[in-house]
């Protein structure tokens, strides 16, 4: 009795979930110390890191999008890179049409929001609650699909983009492009906003009330439908950002440029937790950075970031298959 | 026996069809043909996988790359006869697939998606790192090479062969033990199915199938094993003919061969769009449109005229 009732018997019940939590919050800080004595130690270091942080946003918000999706309709996206490399062209488009790069941004983001919308009502609700199979396939169709609309409009040839960020600053000897920053400026904040909107707007309760229990949601007056569909906008326009912040890092427009970011992306969901969204991001600058400072001191394995990146992503799904953040799933039999 | 009659019937009319075939197309058709049954061995192996033990695999790539190597290294370096290197790669694949087996029965659903996805982008990477045995970029190069009607004959051989079997395993003990962990593994556990000895054994004949399949599919390559020709488009290719197939059923397995195997070429010539990208607006959009309309693939479609034409 007298166990059962004291404090030390309730933080022992915790005891394995909070063990968890601090090993990953000491592993966390203690790459970030890594990272900071590194680039205080040397100017190549932090200008490695920073790049590495740059691009490694761009995977978050790509992961970001894929998490977002598979919490509200456990559906693995295996288009939404080829959906960010969609809208990519159309910004280009846009901005051969006579936009300016900003303005081009923004219609961007409205296009990928409807076409994600659309995608989710017109191709993906009805397969969604059949089967794990039959969404991967459509979203692989999707993949094929996109592909071969981009290149019969736009061609399989190389185009170039303009960049909206160029110059570069000094920071105590550490040269930092304007480019870099702007790109973890603009994807992080887009990430702060959709996660605002997510915590403190009734639409975005409604949103995570359908994802995570959306009989009851339901019941209490939540249209499930119109707030997954919405999700699968929002994914897109995540994909969006991810996709025009991540071209001007690459410096060409294929229309396979973002394949290999999707890869990343996979990764860092999985490190992350593929239920959670926090993860995603930290998970994508993780490995933003790791593989940027793998390729920038040993220039041998360049060829082989890929395996590598999935190399992670094997361990982690064997070792913690609920990644860095997420909690383990339990069904109910 | 004599409801088995119609099925019968059908299964000696396909082989007769197929059997008479290559003496009337023209060798680039034999050759597409040929494709046909190369993809009817692979996505054979996948459906036993997904289809009838419920675990999904985006990496049977990985396994026709396995084999395929496996057959061109001997070739290449001991002479071996191509029909010897089936046997192994056969061999070889079924232990490889037990091992991979392991791993994922821990996974399922997405999880073991993503997991066999990184394996189908991963494998064809080693040739890159040991280019000295297994030929980096430029490849392997078999020391036989075979004319399109004999990889016609072996490929179509192989898929008779391959489906008499699968359909002796899964229609006994097997195959129920199989069908019981796919629709409910608890249930299946205290019926005393050995969940880990099944899901494993599921896991290692599917690769076996797409080991096979590998050698295959480099003699039609010229005997050239390549990693760019092992993407991770080959082993989509073959998550779509298992699911356009239909899984857990043998009877749509050449619809959902053919589908990967003639229409990205046929598509090549589809008017307004032409050409090349033709190709993948059209498969891309069939496989979304099969996908959303025949939800059990064409096995499903049959069951339903058969239902039809029964009442």
């Amino acid at each position: 009795m007298e166990t059962l009732t004291s404090p030390l018997a309730g933080l022992r019940a915790r005891g394995i979930a909070l063990g968890g939590a601090i090993t990953v919050y000491l592993l966390l800080g203690g790459g970030a110390v890594f990272l900071l004595v590194g680039c205080l130690q040397s100017t190549r270091f932090a200008q490695l890191t920073v790049s590495g942080l740059a691009v490694g946003a761009a995977y978050g918000s790509l992961a970001l999008a894929l998490v977002l999706i598979y919490r509200a309709t456990h559906v693995i996206n295996f288009a939404q890179g080829e959906l960010a490399m969609a809208t990519t062209y159309i910004a280009y488009q846009l901005i051969q049409w006579g936009l300016s790069y900003w303005e081009a941004f923004a219609a961007t983001l409205a296009i990928a929001f409807v076409l994600g919308t659309a995608l989710e009502l017109v191709v993906i609700r009805p397969v969604q609650h059949r089967s794990v199979i039959a969404a991967v396939i459509v979203s692989v169709g999707l993949f094929i699909l996109i592909d071969g609309v981009v290149n019969w409009i736009w061609g399989g040839g190389i185009r170039f983009m303009q960049s909206p960020f160029s110059g570069s600053y000094d920071l105590g000897g550490v040269n930092i492009q304007h480019l870099y920053a702007g790109m973890l400026g603009v994807v992080l904040g887009c990430v702060l906003l959709v996660w605002a909107l997510f915590r403190f707007t009734k639409l975005g309760l409604g949103m995570r009330a359908a994802a995570l229990r959306p009989a009851a949601a339901a019941l209490a007056g939540v249209r499930v439908d119109w707030m997954l569909a919405l999700g699968w906008g929002l994914a897109a326009v995540l994909g969006a950002v991810a996709g025009m912040m991540y071209e001007p890092s690459q410096l060409l427009l294929t229309p396979t440029f973002m394949q290999e970011a999707l890869v990343y992306a996979f990764a860092a969901a999985v490190l992350g937790g593929l239920e959670s969204p926090g993860g995603a991001v930290v998970g994508g600058l993780a490995i933003g950075v790791f593989l940027n400072l793998l390729a920038g001191y040993l220039p041998q394995v360049v060829s082989l970031e890929v395996p590598f990146a999935f190399a992670v992503l094997l361990a982690i799904l064997l070792v913690k298959p609920s990644g860095l953040f997420g909690r383990r799933e339990v069904s109910r039999v | 026996m004599r409801g088995r009659l119609p099925a019968l019937g059908s299964i000696a009319a396909v082989a007769v069809l197929i059997a008479v075939l290559p003496f009337t197309l023209s060798s680039y058709n034999v050759s597409l043909v040929a494709q046909v049954g190369i993809f009817f061995v692979a996505v054979l192996g996948l459906n036993i996988l997904t289809g009838y033990s419920g675990q999904i695999s985006i990496g049977h790539g990985a396994f026709m790359a396995i084999g395929g190597y496996t057959s061109a290294v001997m070739s290449r370096d001991h002479h071996t006869n191509l029909i010897v290197t089936m046997l192994m790669a056969f061999a070889i694949c079924f232990v490889l697939g037990l091992l991979v087996g392991l791993p994922a029965l821990r996974l399922s659903g997405a999880y073991l998606a993503l997991a066999t996805f990184a394996l189908a982008i991963s494998v064809p990477q080693l040739p890159l790192q040991w280019s000295t045995f297994l030929g980096g970029t430029g490849g392997v190069q078999s020391h036989t090479t075979v004319s399109d009607r004999w990889i016609y004959g072996a490929a179509w051989s192989c898929s008779a062969i391959l489906f008499l079997l699968a359909w002796l395993i899964l229609r006994g003990r097997v195959g129920r033990a199989f069908r019981a962990v796919r629709d409910s593994e608890i249930a299946a556990t205290a019926s005393g199915i050995e969940l880990s000895l099944y899901k494993t054994l599921a896991f290692g004949i599917s690769a076996a199938y797409a080991g096979v399949a590998g050698v295959l599919f480099v003699m039609a390559t010229n005997g050239f094993a390549q990693p760019t020709e092992f993407g991770i488009i080959l082993s989509l290719q073959i998550l779509i003919g298992a699911a356009v197939a239909g899984l857990g059923s043998l009877w749509g397995i050449l619809a959902g061969a053919a589908f990967v195997g003639l229409l990205p070429q046929v598509s090549t010539s589809v008017p307004v769009i032409g050409s090349d990208h033709g190709r993948d607006v059209v498969f891309g959009l069939m496989v979304v449109l099969v996908m959303l309309a025949l939800p059990d693939g064409f096995a499903g479609l049959l069951a339903r005229l058969r239902a039809l034409v029964r009442a």
